[in-house]
């Protein structure tokens, strides 16, 4: 029966999966073997030693030199520094978001609350860090205008270290908060209905039913938020190029901004893929994690 | 008890209010900005109210750089977004109907191209290009945006397929249907929302793009629009209002797709891990 229908054999998923799995090898496998052999290369395209000598192999030297770089470390700390600035003010603010938009009540503003989540999330990344740069422009930025309301003295956001850091740390809370938010909501509908309105009928305060009711509904989201923001961070590069370029000094040099500046400006194509197949490896632990956590029910 | 309820129903909608102006403002004050004069721009504190104008966006369509930066953002990511679908959706026909060893390996391969950061693959990519002189084309940034185009697209689809009843691939089999027409006159259609939201998706992160575009297009006239917007920023006095109105060109667009497909954000954003 089978052999009249040529379709059916053994084989026929290979055919469907063939053109993406080549494509993807092509672009993604492929080049990141080639970044790991240039790592062990001095690869210098603006040093003409380097180019007559072939880019010689030497090793395992650019790996030497990004580990006993303290810049790179630096610049590692400080990308952990901004998850922990961003992230647990993004749960906060999320979880809060959820809980307004998911209570009854309000039907259509809660409505337009929720679709109006989605414009930072689509807002080009270079376009929030423009907005960013009018926004805490020293003379006439309107932060400022904000802070003088609440009597507080304006400030040169994006000239000193710590107003830079905390400007592109807004810029972040603004635009992933709402990601946060739509992935605690989604949670938080996943509670039964006839539960929570037992829950509601028992009990008046909000608190109760968020800490007995809803809580275990959130933490599934919580996981998902932990991982895919640990990665977006390590990711990071489009807002704070163009909002900072990394300064001032290297107060907001986080480390996708690092290794780009190493791999384009320095020309240090070595060094630059030893640490981003550094960054690689990261990568690959967090999301071996995500995967355990979250497709166990596919295996 | 009644008035609690009052207190708590207007604590509720101010909440809501609040959370509607943190969500929108920035985006308003783009727009606000592209429509100030030079003067109103440059006012300490910054005013609120002021005659809007639209000389910026006629300023920045006078000469030819933001439309042919659009148009080659257009062209770049509908390519990628087509050859996305061509080929992601095959594989995620087989991912969501076949029983085949290295299922899961594969899956989990698609899916942990979401998390790699650009900077890893933009410098072989860069040295790789230059080789084969890809360097400055838009067939680069086509082809490298389907790492992370195609894993969206055989996520969403694969999902979208699974959900399609086997009976009607079980009849059209009887009728002597091959694989191909399955696949093309059953699941292509029936599927066809999530296709179209996976497509969507591939768009906006395509159409948004900085770091690939930044350092695989150094000429004037290939060059993608986040890269041009960013491109006004240096100089002296910067023209903010050209650079709000370029910003505000274009985040427009994508903004109404992403609201097209609003409900289904997390979904993208995730890879499906919470639904």
């Amino acid at each position: 029966m089978r052999r009249h229908h040529p379709g059916y054999g053994r084989w026929t998923p290979f055919f469907f999966l063939a053109p993406a799995v080549v494509a993807l090898f092509a672009i993604g496998i492929y080049p990141t073997i080639f970044a790991v052999m240039t790592s062990f290369r001095r690869y210098n395209i603006t040093r003409r030693a380097d180019m007559l000598d072939g880019f010689p192999f030497v090793g395992l030297d650019n790996y030497r030199q990004a580990f006993s770089d303290q810049t790179f470390w630096d610049s590692l700390a400080l990308t952990g520094r901004f998850f922990l600035s961003v992230v647990p003010l993004q749960i906060v603010l999320g979880v809060l978001i959820a809980l307004m938009l998911h209570r009854p009540g309000w039907g259509l503003l809660r409505s337009i609350a929720r679709v109006s989540l989605v414009v930072p999330l689509a807002t080009t990344y270079a376009v929030v860090g423009l907005i960013g740069r009018l926004i805490f422009n020293r003379d006439f930025g309107v932060a400022n205008q904000f802070l003088g309301w609440m009597s507080i003295a304006s400030s040169d956001w994006l000239g000193n270290p710590t107003g830079a850091f905390i400007a592109i740390v807004v810029m972040d809370v603004w635009q992933w908060t709402p990601f946060v938010a739509l992935i605690f909501l989604a949670g938080l509908s996943m509670v039964p209905v006839e539960i929570e309105e037992a829950a509601r009928l028992e009990t008046k305060s909000n608190w109760a039913l968020l800490r007995y009711v809803q809580l275990p509904y959130l933490l599934p989201g919580l996981t998902a938020v932990l991982i895919l923001r640990s990665s977006d961070v390590l990711k990071l590069f489009d807002m704070v190029f163009v909002m900072t370029r990394g300064g001032p000094g290297a107060a907001t040099d986080l480390i996708s901004v690092y290794v780009q500046r190493v791999g384009f400006k320095v020309f240090d194509l070595g060094l630059a893929s030893a640490q981003a197949i550094l960054l690689l490896v990261l990568t690959i632990i967090l999301s071996r994690i995500y995967i355990r956590v979250f497709y166990r029910e596919i295996e | 008890m009644s008035s609690h309820w009052r207190v708590g129903s207007i604590l509720h909608a101010v909440g809501l209010l609040i959370v509607l102006c943190f969500t929108l403002f920035p985006f308003y004050w783009m727009i606000t900005s592209s429509l100030k004069n030079q003067t109103e721009l440059l006012a300490s504190p910054p005013i609120w109210l002021f005659q809007p104008s639209f000389a910026n966006y006629q300023a920045i369509f006078a000469d030819a750089t933001v439309t042919t930066a659009v148009l080659n953002s257009l062209i770049v990511a509908t390519s990628t977004t087509a050859l996305s679908v061509a080929l992601g959706t095959p594989a995620a026909y087989a991912l969501a109907r076949f029983e085949f060893r290295g299922k899961a390996d594969l899956w989990f391969w698609f899916i942990s191209n979401r998390m790699i950061s650009p900077i890893v693959l933009a410098l072989p990519v860069y040295l790789l290009s230059r080789q084969v002189g890809l360097l400055n084309t838009h067939v680069v940034l086509v082809l490298i945006y389907l790492t992370f185009n195609l894993p969206i697209v055989v996520w969403i689809c694969t999902d979208q397929f699974r959900s399609i009843p086997r009976d009607l691939e079980q009849s059209a089999r009887l009728e002597g249907a091959t694989q191909l027409d399955i696949f093309w006159r059953i699941y292509l259609p029936l599927g066809l929302p999530g296709v179209a939201v996976s497509a969507i998706f591939a768009f906006i992160f395509s159409w948004n793009e900085l770091l690939y575009a930044l350092v695989l297009i150094t000429s004037q006239d290939l060059k993608t629009a986040p890269v041009v917007a960013t491109n006004f920023m240096s100089g002296y006095e910067l023209p903010w209002g050209k650079i709000m109105a370029t910003g505000t060109v274009i985040v427009a667009p994508v903004t109404l797709f992403a609201i097209l497909v609003s409900r289904h954000m997390v979904r993208g954003l995730t890879m499906g891990a919470t639904k």
